[in-house]
């Protein structure tokens, strides 16, 4: 429709706006006080200094980690029907915890090709836990979605707790490192863990574009979806593939950063309706501006110290979810 | 009018269990056929198999001489159209918005819905009585606004064959039979090839130019009203005994439920 053109015109010119004025002003927020003046006049400046080496490294990374979080839970929710379905319901989070609690056990501390261990373990827990989920369920015909989820959360309770066990079995310091990985965050100095899951995420975030007429039928569910010409299986292991890995790959940089992947589809679900060809990118800059956002303000609230972002979203997602549902009436 | 749709020996079995033995049938174009049987016979699956929504089974479906497992699954959504029951759906679209989804087999992943996308959405909402139900969400309307938005929403994939299960399920004697004059016409005006399932003896045998009679995944009966509509054939499909009657008006055989 001609109208539904202007209306998501309007949408999506609001979020990107939004998007670019928080890529402007978060970096200018933290502990540390910068002005916009020292930053565009004086490069060699302390200020200017932490302005391009970490504070803005940290508000892109927090975008990526935030999009690709929310737009992997719009697929899953919708892939598999269930508005509890998170980034993490497929044990990617669980399982780049625990291959980065090994490393941290373990006391390793190498690097490969100029990515660190600790990254490199984290993504191969990730994908570790990814060809668990997707071989048990291609045990069976046609990868029913049940099945998927319930292996996924079953595989999730059995590498937390072997991450209980890896800290057990810890010395205090490694334990307490595990713990704080655990919480997930973003105290990144400079460029190059953005660039490393770049090339997933924008794989993953393509698929999932690509995809999002499907995503609109599977949400009528599988058998109508098939019958309007969707290749479900096919889809679904896309879908699985590309997303699961792109998770893997922010997970192991930012850690399991809580509740971004569940609440922000739901609340473009609330704001923009059901369209997939909408919710897609809605939730993509969603997701962007509102860890980048939660970042901003884990820097600020404890100052002089810094709390990790996934304490943040945690705390506001919750109730702010709440809210959402119960003015709805608990529909979305 | 040449053969469209046909099994071929076609069984499909889950595990051990057998859903369906050794299905022969042959539909041909324009005709308007009810599949009938007891719960647990295999309509459903049998429709659903057509549409390739299960995953395949043994022996032959043919589509317009070809066989099913070398459609890919948009070509085989352009030329049949699937209609699922209408049990309380809680689809957030509006009914324009889920309608215009069955154009899906003639989008690429690439392609953005066009005018002659909409136009048709459009046509087929008049078509149906949908019109004025447009921007309702799908999950406040009622079951036989449900059905007839499912309807509307496979007439728009533009496929000739149209395969309903129990499209009259549920509803009211007056939504009934707003479905039955929509099908009828849709059967009549656009020459649409419409395969029903259905549970209702009597509205089988009035309607339908073929019947098809399962019983325990078996096809026990293939023919006409006529001949559907004695006691021996009834029995044989239904494993009961049901009284028959002539209708005070027309004198066709009805039966008594």
């Amino acid at each position: 429709m001609s109208e539904d053109k202007g209306k998501y015109a309007l949408i999506l010119l609001i979020l990107l706006g939004l998007f670019i004025l928080s890529l402007v002003v978060f970096p200018f927020i933290g502990i540390e006080r910068i002005t916009f003046g020292e930053v565009l006049y004086d490069p060699a400046s302390r200020g200017s200094e932490i302005f391009w080496k970490l504070r803005v490294p940290r508000v892109l990374a927090g975008m990526l980690c935030g999009g690709v979080l929310s737009a992997a839970g719009l697929a899953f929710q919708a892939m598999f029907r269930n508005p509890l379905a998170t980034p993490f319901t497929l044990g990617t989070a669980s399982g780049a915890s625990l291959g980065a609690g090994f490393y941290i056990w373990a006391g390793w501390s190498f690097s490969l090709a100029g990515i660190s261990g600790l990254t490199l373990m984290a993504f191969l827990g990730a994908a570790a836990a990814l060809s668990l989920v997707y071989g048990f369920s291609r045990w069976r015909r046609g990868l029913p979605s049940e099945i998927m989820l319930l292996s996924g959360v079953a595989i999730s309770i059995f590498f937390s707790s072997l991450i209980l066990l890896l800290q057990y079995m810890s010395n205090q310091a490694h334990s307490l490192r595990i713990l704080r990985w655990l919480m997930g965050g973003l105290e990144i100095v400079g460029y190059r863990e953005i660039l490393e899951p770049l090339p997933l995420a924008l794989v993953g975030l393509a698929v999932i574009f690509l995809k999002r007429l499907d995503l609109n039928l599977l949400t009528t569910g599988e058998d109508l979806a098939a019958g309007r010409g969707v290749n479900v299986n096919q889809t679904k292991v896309m879908l699985l593939l590309s997303t699961g890995l792109m998770v893997g790959a922010v997970v192991a940089v930012a850690g399991p950063v809580a509740f971004v992947g569940l609440i922000v589809p739901h609340v473009c679900r609330l704001l923009f309706g059901p369209d997939h060809r909408i919710l897609v990118i809605a939730s993509v800059l969603m997701g962007a501006v509102f860890l980048s956002g939660c970042d901003a303000l884990a820097r600020i609230v404890l100052a002089p110290a810094e709390l990790p972002v996934g304490i943040i979203t945690s705390l506001l997602g919750g109730p702010f979810f709440i809210w959402m549902l119960l003015r709805d009436g608990g529909r979305g | 009018m040449g053969i469209i749709l046909a099994a071929r020996g076609f069984s499909y079995r889950i595990g051990k269990k057998t859903l369906l033995e050794e299905i022969d049938f042959e539909v041909r174009a324009g005709e308007r056929w009810a599949i009938i049987g007891p719960n647990g016979a295999g309509k459903s699956t049998l429709l659903k198999a057509f549409c390739r929504i299960l995953p395949p089974g043994e022996g032959l479906l043919l589509a317009h001489d070809k066989p099913l497992s070398q459609y890919k699954q948009k070509a085989l959504a352009r030329w049949i159209s699937y209609v699922p029951q209408a049990s309380g759906r809680d689809d957030l679209f509006t009914v324009r918005e889920f309608v215009v989804m069955g154009r899906y087999p003639h989008l690429s992943a690439f392609s953005t819905l066009t005018r002659r996308d909409w136009e048709e959405v459009e046509r087929v909402l008049d078509l149906t009585g949908m019109t004025d139900f447009a921007q309702r969400r799908v999950c406040t309307l009622s079951g036989g606004e449900q059905q007839k938005t499912l309807i509307a929403a496979a007439l728009v994939q533009g496929a000739h064959i149209m395969l309903l299960d129990e499209p009259t399920a549920f509803l009211d004697p007056y939504q009934q039979s707003q479905i039955h004059d929509l099908l009828e016409t849709l059967h009549q005006e656009t020459g649409k090839t419409l395969i029903e399932v259905t549970h209702d003896i009597n509205r089988a045998a009035l309607g339908h130019d073929r019947i098809l009679g399962l019983r325990a995944g078996r096809a026990v009966f293939t023919g006409s009203p006529e001949e559907l509509m004695t006691g021996g054939v009834l029995q044989e499909i239904y494993g009961r005994s049901f009284k028959l009657f002539p209708h005070p008006e027309t004198g066709r055989t009805m039966v008594l439920p």
